[in-house]
């Protein structure tokens, strides 16, 4: 056996590139207006008080939080996901938590400066007259909503962009008979949670014909030690109508894990199309795999109208474990949903995500694209379900689902349910895995790339039919998270 | 072993300047020595071949030149244009002007041809202190190099390699270096798997790209390619070692004899060593 001389033209380890720092990961000195640590009706009210809600807003919440109890009991946390993670104690998180200084918001500027300055760090512009981009923004914090941008230009066209808390005060009989139709109360464990605290999110409406136009986007900041967050977002585009929603997500980077059970619902009209993207970016937890977000959230979409198109564009770079499946509802005739997505996990993280494509309607057609990419010791999971019920004569499903692996001791994993109740209907479903290969890294430092800018180009070629997907600006974005996200992933 | 050196110079006189220097190379995987010992000298402007039978080590010479770490160098040094090349990665080889054709080139899904090669293009360019070509510089120069080499132009925007036949894959290769313009070119079984009607035009190719500025290393089994691109050396690989070099009648000795003859030859330098 020779000695291998220590060359210079071997590979920087994993240890030394693994240090891309998440850069989120800062935390922001602002007082809290909080309600105290656990969950029981009490706290319930309280919240609902000092949000200042009607009456069926307590009703709604109490008849979520007897559901969840009743499930807490009965330790019923849904267990099926191929995931792993310890106990959570539901009495240690603290369920509302709003930064002080804020009573009604009469302009931008009334923004705690220290808030406002997150939101610059974040590269998130809540100033309107610097904004040239064209996107309407909605800035969560914690529990509550700090600003939303554009709603006056918004208003003109009559759409109605504002957060839930604003919603429900200013237009509760379309928050009321809209709240919970596609993801009801009773849905899952996570659902019933959110249904009974949830504090705050986004609201959009566009009313019949109108087509919205520029991109609506929400950022989402978890700041606040031990609290959860909980947003519920409703989008509902009337006949006709056509919006495309973006949302992008940070957190403080912390050793204790924090949960994050948002629930999402779309509605779309006859003919309307809603076109909902995701660049999640949860902190990840450290390289040993402590601390990171726990992100559970129930996504939905209802095609409620005839040709109605709901498409779900998710990238998932962030958090320790994610689990959700934004789905569609497709019950109007010739209705179309798509979901395309791109799940990284490196390190210790887990994801176990995909999506539901329920067929209830006449050729009503699905696409689902997903690319998952595991690096580290990660484990990658997607989960699918294509039901096509009786009724839905015509109807087809095509499902693509490709995994990268990086490295040897990461997992991919696939899960396709399906369910076909008719003969005229068709499903394709087509599945690979891959790895990064040693002689592809090779050719492409050969040429003169950079291992990094190696890996970097590899994958972005593997995500591109999602990344097609995305607004432009934020397909550049996600290229650049997933960049970061897979720093150091080959030694 | 520095006796084969000197027989060596006395059969290649009046070089040019030297452009790469290999000495006494060994390198191999796992234990297992597939260089044993190489020694070879290329000056500017000249073609060398490096022939031998299969499991000569031909191809990990190449790959090790090229600086694949599956290949360890266990002893020997290579200079190229006077500095260290094993010290180098192998992405700084490539900015430095090392250029290998492979055998077997490697798919990228996703990935447009055109794409890769400005990244690689400009990221040559970025290590020598050139401005980076913007897209509109880059397009104009890969259509004239497109042309340069007769490559098919919808091969530009497919994915790299992706769905290529044998021979536009080889084709890309050569386009690609004409792109990059490499000093030192090393083409590995360029002309395996071709047809000859392909391997006229890689060939073709190869010969627009020689100059005098520049070097290449071709390395192949069989002497056909070598009857469209004469080299002005040609090198017998055995066993790890160089058993016998020579000008161009050497590769149609070989190619009328075959190996076993050299092979005998190889015997007496292992003797020797």
């Amino acid at each position: 056996m020779e000695t291998k001389p220590k060359s210079p033209s071997s590979q920087p380890d994993i240890e030394t590139l693994a240090t891309g720092e998440y850069k989120y990961g800062f935390e922001t000195a602002v007082a809290y207006d909080s309600v105290r640590k656990g969950l029981n009706e009490d706290i319930i009210r309280e919240l609902w008080e000092k949000k200042g809600e009607p009456d069926w807003m307590l009703e709604y919440r109490l008849k979520a939080y007897r559901h969840w109890s009743k499930l807490e009991k009965a330790q019923a946390e849904p267990k099926w996901a191929n995931i792993k993670y310890g106990p959570i104690d539901y009495d240690e998180i603290c369920y509302y938590s709003a930064p002080k200084k804020m009573p009604k918001l009469e302009s931008l500027d009334q923004i705690d400066p220290e808030v406002r300055r997150t939101f610059e760090r974040l590269g998130i512009p809540l100033e309107e007259q610097k904004l040239l981009s064209g996107v309407a923004v909605d800035a969560v914090f914690d529990s509550v909503s700090v600003a939303t941008t554009f709603r006056e230009k918004l208003a003109d066209l009559g759409i109605i962009f504002c957060s839930m808390t604003d919603a429900i005060r200013e237009h509760p009989d379309l928050v009321r008979s809209n709240l919970g139709s596609v993801v009801p109360h009773t849905d899952n464990f996570f659902a019933s949670l959110n249904a009974a605290v949830f504090t705050d999110g986004s609201f959009a409406y566009i009313p019949k014909g109108v087509r919205c136009p520029m991109e609506l986007s929400t950022y989402f900041r978890i700041n606040a030690r031990n609290t959860g967050q909980f947003e519920r977002t409703l989008i509902i585009a009337d006949e006709g109508a056509s919006v495309s929603y973006l949302e992008g997500c940070t957190a403080p980077m912390r050793d204790e894990n924090q949960l994050h059970a948002a629930v999402v619902e779309l509605i779309a009209h006859d003919r309307a199309t809603i076109k909902y993207s995701t660049i999640q970016n949860w902190y990840p937890g450290d390289k040993e795999g402590k601390g990171g977000i726990y992100n559970f959230v129930t996504k939905r979409g209802k095609c409620a109208g005839k040709g109605s198109k709901i498409t779900w564009t998710q990238v998932e770079t962030g958090a320790a474990i994610t689990w959700k499946y934004p789905g569609c509802i497709l019950q109007g005739d010739d209705s179309v949903g798509e979901f395309y997505s791109v799940a990284v996990v490196n390190n210790h993280q887990q994801a176990d995500t995909g999506t539901k494509m329920i067929h209830l309607g006449k050729n009503t057609r699905s696409t689902i694209v997903s690319k998952g990419i595991s690096a580290g010791v990660a484990q990658n999971s997607y989960r699918g379900l294509v039901r096509i019920a009786k009724q839905a004569t015509g109807a087809r499903n095509f499902s693509q689902c490709d995994s990268l692996l990086i490295g040897d001791r990461c997992g991919a994993h696939t899960f396709p349910y399906m369910e076909v109740k008719n003969t005229s209907s068709r499903i394709e479903h087509e599945a690979s895995t891959s790895k990064i290969g040693e002689d592809q890294i090779f050719y492409c430092k050969q040429r003169g790339l950079s291992t990094e800018d190696a890996v970097n180009m590899i994958v972005n070629g593997f995500c591109k039919e999602v990344f097609r997907e995305l607004p432009m600006e934020f397909a550049v974005e996600a290229q650049k998270l997933l960049g970061i996200s897979l720093e150091g992933s080959v030694g | 072993m520095s006796g084969n050196n000197n027989d060596k110079s006395k059969i290649i006189p009046e070089r040019k300047r030297t452009m790469l220097e290999v000495k006494n190379l060994h390198a191999g995987i796992e234990g297992n020595e597939i260089l044993r010992g190489i020694d070879l000298k290329v000056g500017i402007g000249e073609v060398h071949a490096i022939m031998g039978p299969n499991g000569s080590g031909k191809s990990t010479l190449a790959q090790v030149l090229a600086g694949r770490e599956s290949y360890p160098v266990s002893a020997g040094n290579v200079l190229y244009e006077g500095k260290d090349l094993l010290a180098m990665k192998p992405e700084d080889r490539a900015r430095e002007g090392v250029f290998m054709a492979f055998q077997y080139p490697v798919e990228i899904p996703g990935v447009s041809n055109t794409y890769f090669l400005k990244a690689a293009l400009n990221a040559v360019r970025k290590y020598r202190g050139l401005e980076e070509l913007d897209a509109m510089e880059f397009l104009k120069l890969v259509k004239e190099k497109a042309k340069f080499v007769d490559l098919d132009e919808a091969l530009l925007t497919r994915p790299v390699n992706q769905g290529f036949s044998g021979g536009e894959k080889k084709r890309n290769e050569i386009f690609q270096m004409a792109v990059l313009e490499p000093k030192l070119a090393i083409l590995d079984e360029t002309d395996s798997g071709l047809d000859i009607d392909a391997l006229r035009a890689v060939a073709d190719g190869i010969n627009k790209l020689r100059s005098k500025e520049n070097a290449t290393i071709i390395v192949t089994h069989y002497q056909r390619l070598l009857n469209y691109i004469v080299p002005d050396y040609v090198h017998v690989l055995i066993d790890g070692r160089i058993v016998k070099s020579g000008t161009k009648e050497l590769a149609l000795e070989l190619e009328s004899k075959g190996y076993d003859w050299v092979k005998e030859l190889a015997d007496k330098v292992e003797m020797s060593a």
